[in-house]
């Protein structure tokens, strides 16, 4: 009997890259049939930027902007929105964990590990997929920004540059959000364990204020967040305002900086998610 | 096609395997009987390689499971106590998905998917999201979607606990089939009935260990031989009818007075009927209802383990 079936050859991008593409396009196609769930993940970070803008816009002045203005709202506008994109980017890592114990409670990792499949195959193409579904996110994002006076100020190229490490950066918590994902006992837990450590990451960062409005021993751990360095870094490539740059190096260096501590999170993080999944099993 | 030899596995204190032995030769229905907790679906996630023993060894068409997991997996065929398929993709997608996984030729796929497709009565939904899937529906893709590589071994895994009646039998029929084509399959169940419908030998397990293994017929004997129930018209000859029966009573008489019921272990089939029921007329017991049967594997169950299938579920 067995020798009626036949098998594919391997793919010039190997098992492990294959496998993933199938199941980013099994998560893509839930994107796209349940389409709340993409609508609510877009609504959620446009209703922070006009939170931000509009209540918060006139009472955070940015130093080093522009000395011979006085701060005002439209310079906070333009400082805030690298720091929603950072945000939205970070918090999307929330999508794996929970995604991830969906499968495990359905039974549906149990399945996939009973496949002869690459046993990455379910963690990239999850990684994969949620990095994508960030594009139409970060789209909606931008057209928001421009109708409230953000503007891409130094080139289109450049511009590319800060969208390309947005995405990167989506991928990089992607794994981190699936190794928490793997450790759940059920998708309720994972709602808030998804969630939780993604309030202090982001708010410890340049991202809404600038590092030198915090107390003075806060302001190392902002500095080397890689958080401030992403939004700093957009905020360069953007050509918007940056605040006054501190003496540290990742803020000397924010692309750099960026890349490498998403190299280094991917380095840890895949291979813990991945040994994780190994021993997975419904719950 | 399966050896298991000295399977341990324990989580905590907890021993969910306690030394499990099995055997399942090719082209058979092996049913794994035993209450909730008795170690049913760790056995099955050990011989599809999702989980490693702590001892013992397991191999499928030789192939140990920790060693050989991948090749084991290229075999296997595993449907769960859940529906394990994706609710947003289509029926024809999931199937697809699963045969790309299983690393299948696209053409390949897409002609078996066809085929199962109509084998389980699925055609006309192929191309509907599975949130429009009845229970039974989905437990059928389900199935399909672990046939999709035709494999060799098939670990069904209380396939149709939550079903209703119909579906249940349905799916049954569809095991039925599977098992015409040569596919050796380990069913696990808490359903005494499915195990007595689909396994042409049984393991009954409890406590992480084999108690009794057999097939239906052999295990039904240990319990030893038939019974026959009667019923009388009138409680006050209940004393009387239970004297006549144990004329040709084997064991000891039981008396349920709130039924107006009496059940003897007898031999010899209908001819030993005809001989109760000739001493119940001479002894003028009026009867309401009489039936000889066959044990179930209710009863095989309660006098292994001294409880029921279902008592130890709380």
């Amino acid at each position: 009997m067995s020798s009626a079936v036949p098998t594919r050859p391997r793919p010039i991008i190997g098992w492990g890259l294959h496998d993933g593409l199938v199941v980013a396009r099994r998560n893509l196609i839930q994107t796209i049939r349940v389409p709340e769930l993409l609508f609510f993940s877009i609504v959620q970070p446009v209703i922070f930027v006009l939170l931000f803008a509009f209540v918060f816009g006139g009472a955070i002045p940015i130093p080093g902007a522009d000395p011979t203005t006085a701060p005002d709202a439209s310079v906070y506008r333009q400082y805030l929105m690298p720091g929603i994109f950072g945000q939205t980017v970070a918090f999307a890592s929330a999508a794996a964990t929970v995604g991830l114990a969906e499968d495990m409670k359905r039974g549906i990792i149990d399945r996939f590990r009973s496949l002869p499949m690459a046993s990455g195959g379910v963690l990239i193409g999850r990684t994969f997929a949620d990095a994508t579904r960030q594009i139409l996110v970060l789209f909606v994002l931008s057209i928001t920004g421009l109708l409230i006076g953000w503007r891409i100020n130094d080139g289109i190229l450049n511009a590319v540059y800060a969208y390309l490490l947005l995405l990167f950066f989506a991928y990089t918590v992607a794994w981190i959000g699936s190794w928490i994902g793997l450790y759940m006992p059920n998708p309720e837990t994972a709602q808030t364990a998804g969630l939780v450590w993604l309030f202090p990451l982001t708010f410890l960062s340049n991202a809404f204020v600038p590092i030198t409005a915090m107390p003075s021993w806060l302001q190392p751990i902002a500095q080397w967040n890689p958080i401030s360095s992403l939004v700093l870094s957009t905020r360069e490539l953007f050509g918007n305002p940056t605040g006054i740059v501190g003496d540290a190096w990742p803020q000397q260096n924010p692309i750099a900086y960026t890349l490498i501590s998403c190299a280094v999170l991917i380095a840890i993080f895949a291979p813990l998610a991945v040994r994780r999944y190994r021993t997975s099993t419904s719950r | 096609m399966i050896e298991a030899r000295g399977l341990v596995k324990k989580y905590g204190d907890v021993v969910a395997l306690d030394g499990l032995d099995l055997s399942v030769p090719e082209g058979t229905v092996y049913g794994l009987l035993g209450p909730n907790g008795a170690g049913k679906t760790t056995a099955v996630r050990i011989l599809t390689t999702l989980l490693k023993p702590d001892a013992g060894t397991a191999k499928v068409d030789g192939l140990d499971v920790v060693r050989k997991a991948n090749a084991v997996r290229r075999i296997i065929g595993l449907t769960g106590q859940y529906a394990a398929v994706d609710e947003y993709l289509t029926g024809r997608e999931n199937l697809r998905m699963f045969g790309d996984l299983y690393h299948l030729p696209t053409a390949y796929v897409k002609e078996r998917s066809d085929e199962l497709l109509a084998r389980f009565d699925l055609t006309d939904a192929a191309d509907r999201s599975l949130r429009t899937y009845s229970g039974g529906m989905r437990r059928r893709l389900d199935l399909a979607a672990s046939l999709i590589a035709k494999p060799r071994v098939l670990f069904l895994d209380e396939p149709t606990t939550g079903l209703d009646p119909r579906s249940r039998i349905d799916l049954w029929e569809v095991i039925k089939d599977l098992v015409a084509d040569g596919t050796t399959v380990l069913l696990t169940t808490q359903y005494l009935e499915e195990a007595d419908q689909l396994a042409e030998e049984i393991v009954v397990i409890d406590h992480g260990r084999v108690i009794a293994q057999g097939t239906s017929d052999t295990l039904k004997d240990q319990v030893g031989g038939d019974r026959l129930e009667i019923v009388v018209d009138d409680p006050a000859q209940m004393d009387a009818a239970a004297q006549a029966l144990r004329s040709v009573a084997t064991g000891e008489v039981t008396v349920d007075r709130a039924d107006h019921r009496i059940v003897a272990p007898v031999v010899g089939g209908s001819l030993t009927l005809v001989d109760a029921v000739r001493s119940l007329d001479a002894a003028h017991v009026g009867i309401a209802d009489v039936a000889l049967r066959r044990p179930t594997l209710d009863d095989v169950f309660l006098s292994l383990t001294g409880h029921t299938a279902e008592e130890d579920q709380a």
